[in-house]
C-alpha cells in the first residue's frame, strides 16, 4: 500500500509531534528537529500545488478506503480550489510559528513545538477530510492542542480565556454532530460529496443549516458569538494567535463552503438577510470597538472579525444578486472574494500578530499606551509594521485589497446598501489601524524602555519578510490563487443556485 | 511601445527601491544619483511620448501588460492608456518631480533620513504614473491610494513632530472618506457595464442614459449620474474640495520640496485628471456637472478668504492651492475640461516654484515659517524675490503671465456655461480673482518688503541658498513666464486632447469661445477690457495699501471685525469637526459599543451570566446531596410526610 501525498502531510506532522515529545530535546535540539519536520511538510506541500489541476472541480489528490465498516465511515480525503490554498497556507505558517518560538519558549519547549505541529497535521486533515465522521474527528481533536497552547504558555487570565475558547467552540460542535449523524441516517454515507447531492425539504434544510451555522459562526467568529477570540488571542502566547488568526479562523469559513452552502441552498437562500446582517455588523459594529481598544492584541483581534465579515458576506450576497439581477455575474466573484480575503487574512493578522510579538517579547507589555515612537529605535521593524498595518487597512498592492475589493464590488450587485455598509471598511480599517500605528510606532520616544530597544534581528526579519513577500506578491498578483479556486467556486455557484426542493 | 511606457514607471519604482532598501551601502550621494536617474529618465521618456503624440500624430495607445486576475468572467488588468491626455500629464508630473529631486539635494541637504526621503518621492513618482497611465479602474484606484499612502509617509516624515503624524493620519483618513465614495462608484460602473476597463465602460456610456439604480426603494435615480457623483467624491479627497479639503493645510508638516510636487502640482490634481478622465461619463449626467461645478465654486472662492488670515508662508500658499484646485474643478463642472487641465498644468509650474521658492525663504531663515518674521527680503534673496514676483503674478493671472492664459480662458468658459449654478460658480471665481491678489501679494509684501522683522539669530547668515535649490526655482519660473503664449492655442483651442476629452456639442463652451481666439497677443490686449484685471489689479492694491503703505489697518479691522477674523481664523470651524467633532463622536460610538454592547450585554449577561446561572443552580443542586446521612434521612421523611398526606387528601 502507498501513502497519498495528502495522508503524508497529515500523519508527518503528527508522529514528528510526537517524536519531538518522547525525544525530549534527548538527541540534539527540539527547535531543529520540529523545524526540520515543519519544514518538511511544507516542502513536501509544494507538489499539491504544483500538481493541482486547476480547470476541475473534481477532488485530486483522493484517497479512499473503509475506516469503520460498522457505520460506513471512510479514511476519505481530497482536495479542491477550496481546500488546497488553506492547506498550502497551513504548512506555509507553521515553520513561521516554529521560528517564532524559536528563543522564546523556555519552558517545556519540546510539548510547546510538538503541540503546534500535531495541530498541523490536525488541520490539514480537517481541509482534506471528505468523510463527515474523519472531519469531526479532526475537527474536535484539533481543539485540543490549541487549548493546551493557551492554557500553558498563555499569559495571567489563561484559564479563564481556554475555558471561554473551549466551551464556545465545544458547544458550537455538538449541533454539528447531530447535523452529521441526521445527514447520515438520510444517505446511508458519511461521504460530504454525497450529503451535496442528497434532496432535502426546506425544513430539514433549516434545521440542519441552523446546526452548522452554530458551529462555524463560533469558528469564523460571528457577531454575537466572537468573544471569546479577543480574549483567547490576548492570553495566547504569540504563535497560539498566529495559529488561532491565521489558519482556525478559516476553519468556518471553509465549513460554510464544505457543509451549509452545498447541503442547505434553500436554507442558505431563506436565511442569507440574516447571514449578511450578521456579516456586515461585523464589519461595522466591531470597526468602531476596534478603534477604543488599548490592548494591541484584541484591536487585531477585533479587526480579524471585522474582516471575517467579509468572508460571510461574501459568501452569503448569491441569492441577493440572483433576485436582483436576474444573472448569475457577480455570485462567484463573492465567492473569490471571501477566499481570497481568508487567505489574505492569514498572511496579515499573522503578521501583525507577529509584529506585536516581537515588541512584546523586549517589553512585556502589549498595552498601545506603553509604547510611543518605536520607530526611533527599530526602524527596520516599523516598516515592517507599518506595511502590514496598510495592508490590514486594504491598501491596494497588498493582499489585504483583493478579497475585499471583490466582496464589495459583488455585494453591489445584490444591494446598494450592502456595498455601502461594506465599504465603510475603507474609513473605520484605515483608522483604528493606523491610529495605533500612530501611537505605537511614531512619535519621540515614548519612554526609556522604547529608548532601549533593539531593531529586529535575523530571525525576526526573516519571519516578517516571508509573510512580507506573500502580501505584496498576492496583492500586486492574485491570478494564480484565483485560478486555482477558479473551476470550483463556479462549480458551487452552480450548485447553490439550483434548488434541492 | 510598451516596453517605453513600462520604462517610464519602472525606472523611479526601482530607482525607490534601490535607495529605500540598500540607502545606507549606497549613501546619500548614491541615493540622489540614482533616483534623479530614474526619474530624469521618466521625464526624457515621456517627453519623447508627449512630442510623438502632438507633432507626429501618434494615435491613442491601449496596452495590457499583464492579466491581474480574472474572475466570474470580469478581466482584471494592469495595462496603459497613452493619448494626448495622459501623456502630457506624465510630462507634467515627472517635469515637476525631477525638479523637486533636484532642489531636495539642497533642501535636505542636512536631514538624517535624506536617503529615505529620495526613496519616497520616487515611489511617489511611480505611484502618479501608474495613476495617469491606467487604462482600467483598478489600476486607476492603485495609484489613486498609492500616492496616498506616500503622501501619507512624507506628511509624517519627520516621525518624531506630534503635529506631523497628527497631519498625516488625518489626511490619509480625511482621503479615504473620498475613496469610500470612489470605491463604490467603481461598483456602480462595474455593475451597469460588467467592466472595469475604460474603452469597455466609455464605450457602453451613451447606452447607459436611460439606466436607473433605485439607491432609495421607489426612487429610481439616473445610475450614471450615481457613479459620477460618487467618483467625484473621491476627487473631493484627492483633490480637496470642501468639505474633504481639510487636509492639506496640514499636510504642510511635511518636508516643503513634497509640499511643492505633491501636495501643489501633482498628486492633488487628481481629482481634476479623473473628471477629464471620466469625461464620456459626467457628459451624460448634467446633476453631476452641477455638483462639480457648485462644489468647485465654493472651494476656489471661500478657502480664498483663508489665505488672507494665515501668517505661516507655505499655509499661505496651501490656501491658495485650494481656491486653484477649486477654479480647475469648475472649469471640469463647466465641461470645459481642456481648460480645466490647461490650468491644472500652468498652475503645476507656478504652484511647485511658489512652494519651492518658500522653501528657499525657510531655508535662509533657518526653518522660520511665520511670515510676520520675515519683511525686507528683497535685497538678501534676489533669485529667489524675482522667481516669487514671477510665480505670484503668475497665480493673479496677470497679463502675459501663464496663469493668465489659462485663468482668463477658464473664466471666459465658465461664463458661458449654462448648466444650472454656473452663474453661481461665474461670480465666485470672478471675486475669487481679487482674494488671491489680496493674499498673495499680502505675503509677497510681507515676506519680500517693507521693514526686516528678522530675528537676530537668523539675520546672521543670510543668504541665497546654494545653486541647487535656486535652480529649480528659474527652470519653474521659464515656464510660469512663457508657457501660455505658445500653449493656449494648441492645447485649449485646437483641439489638441482629441479623442481623449468627451465633450458633448450642448456643453462644448470652448467651441463657443472660438470665434474670440485670435493668438495670444490679441488674448492679452482683450484683458484690457475685462473686469478680471481690474480685480487682480485692485487686489495687489489693497494688499500694498494694508500691508506696505498702511500697516496699522489690518490690525484695526481684526479687532472692528472680530467675528469674521475668528470665523476665518478656525476656517469655518471645519477642523473643529473633522478633528474634535467627527472623530470623538467615532470613538463615543466605539466606547459604546464596545463597553455597553461587548462586555456588557454579550460577555456580561449573555456569557458570564450563563456561566454564573449554571453556577448559581450547583450551588442550589449542591446542598441537598452533601453525603450526610441525616440529610437523606430527613429528606425520606419529608417524602414519605408528603406522599401520605397526598394519599389522604385525594
Amino acid at each position: 500500500m502507498t501513502i497519498g501525498l495528502l495522508s503524508l502531510l497529515i500523519w508527518l506532522p503528527i508522529i514528528g509531534g510526537i517524536a519531538v515529545i518522547l525525544l525530549g530535546g534527548r538527541f540534539g535540539s527540539d527547535r531543529w528537529l520540529s523545524l526540520g519536520v515543519a519544514v518538511t511538510t511544507f516542502v513536501l506541500s509544494l507538489p499539491l500545488w504544483a500538481g493541482f489541476e486547476t480547470g476541475t472541480a473534481d477532488m485530486q489528490f483522493v484517497e479512499r478506503m473503509p475506516w469503520i465498516r460498522m457505520f460506513r465511515a471512510e479514511y476519505f480525503l481530497g482536495v479542491d480550489g477550496f481546500s488546497m490554498p488553506l492547506i498550502m497556507l497551513t504548512t506555509f505558517l507553521t515553520p513561521i510559528v516554529v521560528l517564532a518560538g524559536w528563543e522564546i519558549i523556555k519552558v517545556k519547549p519540546a510539548q510547546y513545538f510538538a503541540a503546534f505541529l500535531i495541530m498541523e497535521g490536525l488541520m490539514i486533515g480537517v481541509f482534506a477530510a471528505l468523510d463527515a465522521l474523519l472531519f469531526y474527528v479532526f475537527w474536535e481533536a484539533m481543539l485540543v492542542p490549541m487549548f493546551i497552547i493557551i492554557g500553558v504558555w498563555g499569559g495571567e487570565q489563561r484559564v479563564y480565556a481556554t475555558v471561554k475558547f473551549f466551551l464556545y467552540t465545544f458547544f458550537g460542535s455538538v449541533f454539528m454532530l447531530l447535523a452529521l449523524i441526521y445527514l447520515y441516517l438520510q444517505t446511508g454515507s458519511y461521504s460530504i460529496l454525497e450529503f451535496h447531492q442528497v434532496p432535502l425539504s426546506l425544513n430539514e434544510q433549516i434545521l440542519i443549516f441552523l446546526a452548522f451555522l452554530i458551529a462555524f459562526a463560533v469558528k469564523v467568529p460571528m457577531w454575537p458569538v466572537h468573544t471569546w477570540l479577543p480574549d483567547a488571542h490576548v492570553q495566547a502566547p504569540t504563535g497560539g494567535s498566529v495559529i488561532l488568526a491565521a489558519v482556525l479562523l478559516k476553519m468556518g469559513g471553509y465549513g460554510f463552503l464544505r457543509f451549509s452552502l452545498p447541503i442547505a441552498p434553500d436554507a442558505s437562500q431563506t436565511l442569507d438577510v440574516l447571514m449578511i446582517a450578521l456579516s456586515l455588523i461585523a464589519v461595522v459594529y466591531i470597526g468602531f470597538v476596534a478603534l477604543v481598544q488599548q490592548d494591541m492584541k484584541k484591536l487585531i483581534a477585533y479587526s480579524s472579525i471585522a474582516h471575517m465579515g467579509f468572508v460571510t458576506l461574501g459568501f452569503f450576497i448569491a441569492w441577493a444578486i440572483l433576485a436582483r439581477t436576474g444573472q448569475d455575474a457577480g455570485i462567484a466573484m463573492g465567492l473569490t472574494g471571501g477566499m481570497v480575503q481568508m487567505v489574505s487574512h492569514g498572511f496579515i493578522s499573522g503578521a501583525l500578530f507577529l509584529c506585536v510579538g516581537v515588541m512584546y517579547d523586549r517589553l512585556h507589555s502589549r498595552d498601545i499606551n506603553a509604547y510611543g515612537g518605536v520607530a526611533n529605535t527599530m526602524p527596520k521593524f516599523a516598516a515592517f509594521m507599518v506595511l502590514f498595518a496598510m495592508a490590514n487597512a486594504g491598501l491596494p498592492g497588498t493582499s489585504g485589497f483583493v478579497g475585499e475589493f471583490l466582496v464589495i464590488l459583488a455585494s453591489f450587485k445584490a444591494n446598494v446598501w450592502y456595498a455601502v455598509l461594506a465599504a465603510t471598511t475603507l474609513i473605520l480599517g484605515a483608522a483604528y489601524t493606523l491610529w495605533m500605528v500612530k501611537r505605537v510606532i511614531f512619535g519621540a520616544v515614548g519612554n526609556d524602555k522604547v529608548a532601549a530597544l533593539e531593531d529586529v534581528n535575523g530571525r525576526e526579519f526573516l519571519l516578517l519578510g516571508l509573510l512580507a513577500l506573500f502580501v505584496l506578491a498576492l496583492g500586486l498578483w492574485p491570478a494564480p490563487l484565483v485560478d486555482v479556486m477558479n473551476a470550483t467556486v463556479d462549480n458551487l455557484a452552480a450548485h447553490i443556485t439550483q434548488s434541492k426542493l | 511601445m510598451t516596453n517605453i511606457y513600462l520604462a517610464i514607471v519602472l525606472a523611479p519604482l526601482t530607482a525607490a527601491l534601490i535607495a529605500g532598501l540598500f540607502g545606507k551601502q549606497i549613501g546619500r550621494a548614491g541615493a540622489h544619483s540614482v533616483t534623479i536617474l530614474g526619474v530624469g529618465a521618466s521625464f526624457v521618456l515621456s517627453a519623447w511620448v508627449l512630442w510623438n503624440q502632438f507633432v507626429n500624430n501618434a494615435p491613442a495607445d491601449n496596452v495590457s501588460v499583464y492579466t491581474w486576475m480574472v474572475t466570474d468572467g470580469v478581466r482584471m488588468e494592469v495595462g496603459f492608456l497613452i493619448d494626448r491626455l495622459s501623456a502630457l500629464m506624465m510630462t507634467v508630473v515627472t517635469f515637476v518631480s525631477l525638479m523637486v529631486h533636484i532642489y531636495t539635494i539642497g533642501y535636505m541637504h542636512d536631514d538624517p533620513g535624506y536617503q529615505r526621503f529620495f526613496s519616497y518621492i520616487s515611489l511617489f513618482t511611480f505611484a502618479m504614473l501608474m495613476l495617469v497611465m491606467a487604462n482600467n479602474m483598478l489600476q486607476l484606484f492603485f495609484g489613486w491610494e498609492a500616492v496616498g499612502l506616500v503622501s501619507y509617509l512624507l506628511i509624517g516624515f519627520w516621525y518624531t513632530r506630534p503635529t506631523a503624524i497628527f497631519a498625516n493620519l488625518k489626511a490619509f483618513i480625511v482621503n479615504r472618506v473620498g475613496d469610500f465614495g470612489f470605491l463604490l462608484g467603481i461598483a456602480v460602473l462595474l455593475y451597469l457595464t460588467g467592466s472595469l476597463d475604460y474603452a469597455e465602460i466609455f464605450g457602453q456610456a451613451a447606452s447607459l442614459q436611460g439606466e436607473t439604480l433605485e439607491v432609495v426603494d421607489g426612487r429610481p435615480w439616473s445610475a450614471l449620474t450615481v457613479a459620477c457623483i460618487l467618483l467625484f467624491v473621491g476627487a473631493m479627497g484627492k483633490s480637496a474640495q470642501v468639505p474633504l479639503h481639510v487636509w492639506l493645510p496640514d499636510s504642510m508638516e511635511g518636508p516643503t520640496p513634497i509640499s511643492a510636487l505633491i501636495h501643489a502640482a501633482t498628486m492633488v490634481t487628481a481629482g481634476v485628471f479623473l473628471v477629464a478622465r471620466m469625461s464620456p461619463l459626467f457628459e451624460y449626467s448634467e446633476t453631476a456637472l452641477t455638483v462639480v461645478l457648485v462644489i468647485g465654486a465654493i472651494t476656489a472662492l471661500f478657502t480664498g478668504f483663508l489665505g488672507i488670515v494665515q501668517n505661516d508662508i507655505k499655509r499661505v500658499v496651501a490656501y491658495s492651492t485650494l481656491s486653484q484646485l477649486g477654479y480647475m474643478m469648475v472649469a471640469q463642472g463647466a465641461s470645459a475640461y481642456a481648460v480645466g487641465i490647461y490650468h491644472l498644468m500652468t498652475h503645476a509650474f507656478f504652484k511647485a516654484l511658489l512652494f519651492l521658492a518658500a522653501g528657499s525663504v525657510i531655508i535662509a531663515l533657518h526653518h522660520e515659517q511665520d511670515i510676520r518674521r520675515m519683511g525686507g527680503l528683497r535685497k538678501y534673496l534676489p533669485i529667489t524675490y524675482w522667481t516669487s514676483l514671477i510665480g505670484s503674478l503668475a497665480l493673479i493671472g496677470f497679463p502675459g503671465f501663464s496663469g493668465f492664459f489659462s485663468k482668463d480662458a477658464l473664466i471666459e468658459a465658465v461664463h458661458l456655461a449654462d448648466i444650472p449654478g454656473s452663474t453661481f460658480a461665474y461670480y465666485c471665481v470672478l471675486s475669487g480673482v481679487f482674494v488671491t491678489a489680496l493674499y498673495s501679494f499680502r505675503m509677497f509684501f510681507l515676506v519680500f518688503h517693507g521693514p526686516e522683522r528678522i530675528s537676530d539669530d537668523a539675520r546672521g547668515h543670510l543668504h541665497e541658498p546654494p545653486a541647487v535649490v535656486t535652480g529649480p526655482l528659474i527652470m519653474l519660473a521659464i515656464p510660469s513666464l512663457l508657457i501660455g503664449w505658445f500653449t493656449l492655442g494648441p492645447v485649449v483651442f485646437e483641439n489638441f486632447f482629441g479623442r481623449s476629452l468627451f465633450v458633448l456639442p450642448a456643453h462644448d463652451v470652448i467651441r463657443e469661445l472660438l470665434p474670440e481666439w485670435h493668438g495670444p497677443l490679441d488674448f492679452v490686449l482683450h484683458s484690457f477690457a475685462s473686469p478680471v484685471l481690474y480685480l487682480a489689479l485692485g487686489g495687489v492694491f489693497v494688499a500694498w495699501y494694508l500691508y506696505l503703505y498702511k500697516p496699522s489697518i489690518p490690525e484695526q479691522l481684526q479687532a472692528r471685525l472680530s467675528w469674521l477674523y475668528g470665523l476665518l481664523d478656525k476656517k469655518y470651524y471645519a477642523d473643529v469637526m473633522a478633528e474634535q467633532v467627527i472623530p470623538a463622536g467615532g470613538r463615543g460610538i466605539g466606547r459604546l459599543f464596545s463597553q455597553v454592547g461587548d462586555v456588557g450585554l454579550i460577555d456580561g449577561l449573555a456569557v458570564n451570566g450563563s456561566a454564573r446561572l449554571i453556577g448559581w443552580f450547583a450551588s442550589i443542586a449542591r446542598r441537598v446531596q452533601r453525603g450526610y446521612l441525616y440529610d437523606y434521612a430527613f429528606a425520606m421523611i419529608l417524602g414519605l410526610f408528603a406522599m401520605v398526606t397526598w394519599f389522604l387528601l385525594t
